[in-house]
């Protein structure tokens, strides 16, 4: 017989072997560790629920801290008293700027002094007006300071409403707690509230994807040699 | 409202440069620095940790007094056009940081996509790329004098003239809060533009038969650009980068500075 016959067959005859001799082993094996098994599988369990936790409850909460605006303000309540909607208070310069949150200046017209019963008002007047200091509101929507967006293009040029990015905020009778990233600084809205990042409405979040999806979508612009999409400075600076 | 909105102007921005007309005073340089939030050092002196995105070169025709005569050469970046785009940055970068818009003719770079690889710095034939190697420290106070239209940028990336390009996004913003869909010329020129004291810069859209920069070179847009005015030249014209940044000289040494040439090779004719 040459070597490679006897090869063969020797390794015939260990595969018929190993079959038999696993399950001999199996037997034996399934006694030993039947009081183990449990506490071992529960472990993995409880480990991996314990994970999750930390990891969709834990972190979020951790991650983010709770700041509140220096009083609250009712945004439904204005609307009800201003002419041109958002825009009376939020309005564009005359060189195509957006100002952003309203001024004290602004404010004063009505609020020189306490008008209403409101304790939010008194603070307003008593700490800011009358101090004439500039109110340190946080800003929800602040983008990083890479990014160039423009209210002009969005809103004149492309007639958007302002609750398509921002929400119904105009309905809203309070401000809503300011969520800080404690790692980037950067606002819980750009991120959006769902920690897995599920969006249900358009103003749910305000990530580059966000804006680039929207763009290709309305636009249609493939202008960036690069990326086949709108040009990369057209929201960047 | 949609197809107006995409109706966007298909510009194509470049720079006229008139060499016998600037007098190397460096103004350009200093307003570049001061509108782009240029970072410098404390100690200026090694040139080659400068960064300067509009620099000034002085080249001399080599010629012993009295027939010596020099001349200066502002360089900001070229915004390369390449072949369809392909600028020789744009067609290194791994990291999608720079990026050739063919709308407006300018090659980005967005500084918080940039990892610092340094490709793109390799291939710019006009070293006009600058890599920051510290973080930027302004002298106290200085940060409030910072353009809140420019991001400053950080240790580790690359950066490059822009052609103030912010500046045409609030010439847009304008045009838009207006209800235009198209911006003037004089609403867009760049900070070197306005602050050169001889006029030796010219800026605006190439595609414009009525801007200045169309008029001064009269780009053979058939032939990449190059330019039909006999006394137009541009950095390197044959290495096919197609630069946008157009030089002006009635001086045929200075015109042959713009290239480089096998010694007693003729310069190539225009055709």
């Amino acid at each position: 017989m040459s070597t490679v016959e006897e090869k063969v067959k020797e390794s015939s005859e260990h595969a018929a072997s190993a079959p038999a001799k696993a399950a001999s082993e199996k037997s034996g094996g399934e006694d030993r560790n039947a009081g183990a098994g449990g506490p071992i599988t529960l472990f993995f369990i409880l480990g991996l629920a314990a994970s999750l936790v930390v990891g969709w409850v834990v972190f979020p909460k951790l991650l983010y801290s709770q700041k509140s605006q220096p009083f609250d303000f009712n945004h439904a309540l204005h609307m009800e008293e201003v002419d041109n909607g958002c825009e009376s208070c939020h309005f564009f310069r005359e060189d195509g700027s957006f100002s952003g949150s309203p001024r004290l200046a602004q404010c004063v017209a009505c609020h020189e002094d306490v008008q209403g019963v409101s304790e939010d008002e008194k603070i307003f007047v008593e700490n800011y007006v009358v101090e004439d200091r500039e109110v340190p509101w946080l800003v929800y929507s602040k983008q990083p300071d890479c990014v160039f967006f423009s209210h002009a293009a969005h809103v004149k040029g492309a007639g958007m409403d302002c609750a398509v990015c921002h929400g119904p905020i105009g309905e809203s009778d309070h401000l809503k707690v300011y969520e800080e990233n404690r790692i980037s600084g950067y606002s819980r809205d750009i991120w959006g509230k769902n920690i897995s990042g599920i969006k249900r409405n358009s103003w749910d979040r305000m990530k580059m994807d966000d804006c680039a999806e929207c763009h290709m979508e309305t636009t249609g612009r493939t202008s960036s040699v690069q990326t086949k999409k709108d040009g990369c400075f057209v929201c960047h600076k | 409202m949609k197809e107006g909105h995409n109706q966007i102007q298909t510009s194509k921005f470049g720079m006229v440069i008139d060499l016998d007309k600037c007098t190397g005073c460096g103004a350009c340089m200093v307003a570049c620095m001061s509108e782009n939030n240029v970072p410098f050092r404390e100690d200026e002196s090694d040139k080659l940790l400068s960064i300067t995105w509009m620099r000034v070169y002085q080249i001399s025709n080599g010629k012993p007094y009295p027939d010596n005569e020099i001349c200066y050469l502002p360089r900001p970046c070229m915004h390369c056009e390449g072949h369809a785009g392909h600028s020789p940055c744009v067609s290194v970068c791994p990291a999608t940081a720079t990026d050739y818009d063919s709308a407006s003719g300018i090659v980005s770079q967005i500084y918080t996509r940039c990892f610092g690889c340094r490709y793109c710095m390799g291939a710019c034939p006009y070293h006009a790329r600058y890599f920051n190697w510290w973080d930027p420290v302004w002298p106290k106070g200085m940060e409030q004098y910072l353009s809140p239209n420019v991001s400053p940028r950080m240790r580790g990336i690359v950066e490059k003239c822009s052609f103030c390009f912010h500046r045409y996004q609030l010439a847009r913003d304008k045009a838009y809060y207006e209800g235009r869909r198209t911006i003037k010329e004089e609403e867009y020129q760049s900070a070197c533009t306005q602050a050169c004291p001889a006029g030796a810069i010219t800026f605006g859209d190439l595609l414009n038969p009525g801007h200045k920069v169309h008029q001064m070179v009269l780009p053979d847009l058939n032939h990449h650009g190059r330019p039909r005015n006999p006394h137009a030249f541009r950095l390197l014209e044959r290495l096919g980068t197609n630069p946008k940044v157009y030089y002006l000289s009635g001086r045929e040494w200075v015109r042959r500075a713009g290239d480089n040439y096998v010694q007693g090779e003729k310069q190539a004719e225009h055709h």
